[in-house]
């Protein structure tokens, strides 16, 4: 067992539901839309390739290598499924990658699985196609054109991604913007090499071994305006917006309540239900007190009515 | 092998496993939602949450240990929060000086913290009895008739039959790696060569994994052709939902309803 790499994969419990919402319905409207453009662009054959891709881009995070102090780097795999696949396919195929992880592994919540999707599939995607494809045109012709296209484009899009998720869990009041933004990004500065050199590595070994594995989609790849103009617009906002935030927290902070983003101190339900002690209890403290009383309580007797009830079937764990 | 990629799925015959696998994705769902929108401090829904948790542990047949030892493995990411116990003003509860700076923890900081651990801890408890006692296929039945796209969930299908297959081809690159490299005793010996080198290696690891990948793929694809494959992945339906399931649905949901009402109306 090796220990859990630092990841991206937010836990349940750490964005406010506002934001949680809020990504989950671009998740959906995004993802709804690749599977319109994937289904019309590629025949029946393509639904075996995207799976045991994505097996395969699930089962390559387990190929590591040491860099230094006990770190290592491991492979996260948007820009070479970007690469490979284009970029709506790809979409799906990490999509599916996150969504096992949160679903069966627990790698990754599941009420924050709209915004896990969203940073590693859509902003991760849309940002190693926009760098790749970017790099590949002007670089055209060039024997080492493929490889920089794919070494930039991987660093990128684990570094722009990591400052979606630092910046939502700042404007979720997690974690504070001044803290958040560089530890995420200066970590993710250092994992993206990792993932550059990687990605570099598989294109050398695809290109001496299989080249036409990587001119078979060129179709797909030319398909993509609309992620080209979506990956400009996700880094430069994302480059501009972090440093920003991180310099005034407290701007971030006023934006946030504004927008309904931070619940604790504006939340809607509070305000149906204002100062209000339920009555008998004219103090907070007693009510709190009394109520720590009781939980207590129905703790041991939920659990032990639950256990006493399992004890009266014997044979119960003999299968 | 790392434990991620072992089926999480234990077969047991509890009153959990039973339940039909679409409501019990939906009551997962309204759990951490229920949980994510408890407020800051209301520590005795924690406690009667717990309670819950711990009740579906035993009800699962699952044993508490084998949950909370999962549970453990996430909990790393808590270290995004930590700075909030510094940073949340409000009470100090003591003022370090370390050179230019002044650490000075906070009540409010501290709740906050552990709150969203708590939080965090209980929702991924949840997350693991669902994958623990729901086969996948029934998952995948689930989804698709929660209407999730079919094309998806035919790829989650073909994910999660061939995961596991290619687990076992990663595992074999890795082993072929590791017989080849030697490690020396004598600290001054360097191994491995250089960074550049050792992610080379691993790139062709990641190449090869990927190029075997895509020749898999062409042979399912004509083994599914010659079966009758014509896009569609069809499946046995799940047996109908049983009133008494239902029943159990709305009274979940409504006691974490009224469970939200009551944490509200004292700590909101």
């Amino acid at each position: 067992m090796q220990p859990a790499p630092i990841s991206m994969h937010i836990p349940d419990g750490f964005l406010s539901v506002q934001v949680s919402i809020f990504l989950w319905l671009i998740a959906i409207l995004v993802i709804g839309y690749a599977l319109k453009r994937v289904s019309a662009d590629l025949g029946e054959r393509q639904v075996p390739v995207m799976g045991v891709l994505a097996a395969a881009i699930f089962a390559g995070q387990m190929l590591n290598f040491a860099i230094a102090g006990g770190t290592s780097g491991h492979l996260v795999g948007a820009a070479i499924a970007t690469i490979l696949l284009g970029p709506w396919a790809a979409m799906l195929v990490l999509t599916c990658v996150i969504s096992i992880q949160a679903l069966l592994f627990q790698d990754g919540g599941l009420l924050v699985l709209g915004a896990n999707i969203f940073n590693m599939a859509i902003v991760g995607v849309a940002v190693a196609y926009m760098v790749f494809r970017t790099v590949r045109r002007l670089t055209s012709g060039r024997s080492w054109s493929l490889f920089m296209g794919g070494f930039l484009a991987a660093w990128m899009s684990v570094e722009v991604s990591s400052l979606g998720t630092a910046l939502e869990l700042s404007v979720s009041g997690t974690s504070p913007a001044n803290l958040a933004i560089p530890a995420m990004g200066g970590i993710h500065a250092l994992i993206g090499i990792g993932e550059g050199l990687i990605t570099l590595g598989a294109l050398a070994f695809l290109s001496a071994s299989r080249i036409d594995l990587l001119k078979a989609n060129q179709a797909a790849q030319a398909r993509g305006n609309l992620v080209w103009v979506a990956g400009l617009i996700l880094a430069l906002t994302l480059a501009i917006a972090s440093p920003l935030a991180s310099k005034h927290p407290d701007g971030l902070m006023s934006v946030a309540k504004q927008y309904g983003f931070l619940s604790n101190e504006q939340n809607p339900l509070y305000l149906l239900i204002p100062h209000y002690l339920f009555p008998g209890m004219e103090n907070k403290t007693v009510a709190t007190i009394l109520a720590a009383i009781l939980g207590t309580l129905i703790v041991f007797g939920v659990t032990f009515a639950v256990a006493y009830t399992r004890r009266h079937r014997p044979g119960a764990h003999e299968h | 092998m790392h434990v991620h990629f072992l089926d999480p799925y234990r077969p047991r015959s509890s009153l959990i496993h039973k339940f039909d696998p679409s409501l019990k994705l939906v009551l997962t769902v309204g759990f951490i939602l229920t949980c994510t929108l408890i407020p800051t401090g209301a520590w005795p829904i924690y406690i009667l949450f717990f309670a819950l948790v711990l009740s579906a542990d035993v009800l699962s047949e699952l044993g508490v240990g084998y949950v909370f030892k999962r549970s453990v493995l996430a909990l790393p990411f808590v270290l995004a929060a930590l700075p909030l116990i510094l940073t949340v003003h409000g009470k100090t509860i003591f003022s370090l000086p370390i050179g230019p700076w002044v650490l000075s923890p906070s009540y409010p900081g501290l709740e906050r913290f552990i709150s969203i651990a708590i939080k965090s801890w209980l929702s991924m408890q949840t997350a693991i009895l669902l994958a623990a006692s729901t086969p996948f296929p029934d998952l995948l039945v689930a989804m698709r008739s929660a209407g999730v796209p079919r094309l998806l969930v035919s790829i989650f299908g073909l994910m999660w039959r061939y995961l596991f297959v290619l687990v076992d081809e990663t595992m074999r690159l890795v082993r072929a790696r590791a017989a080849r490299s030697g490690k020396s005793d004598r600290p001054e010996a360097k191994t491995g060569r250089h960074l550049a080198w050792r992610a080379r290696v691993t790139g062709g690891m990641a190449g090869n994994l990927l190029l075997r990948a895509f020749e898999r793929s062409d042979r399912i694809y004509m083994a599914m052709v010659s079966r009758g494959y014509d896009g569609e992945s069809r499946s046995l339906p799940l047996p109908a939902v049983r009133p008494a399931e239902w029943a159990a649905l709305f009274a979940s949901l409504s006691v974490l309803g009224i469970l939200i009402f009551v944490a509200y109306s004292l700590w909101g």
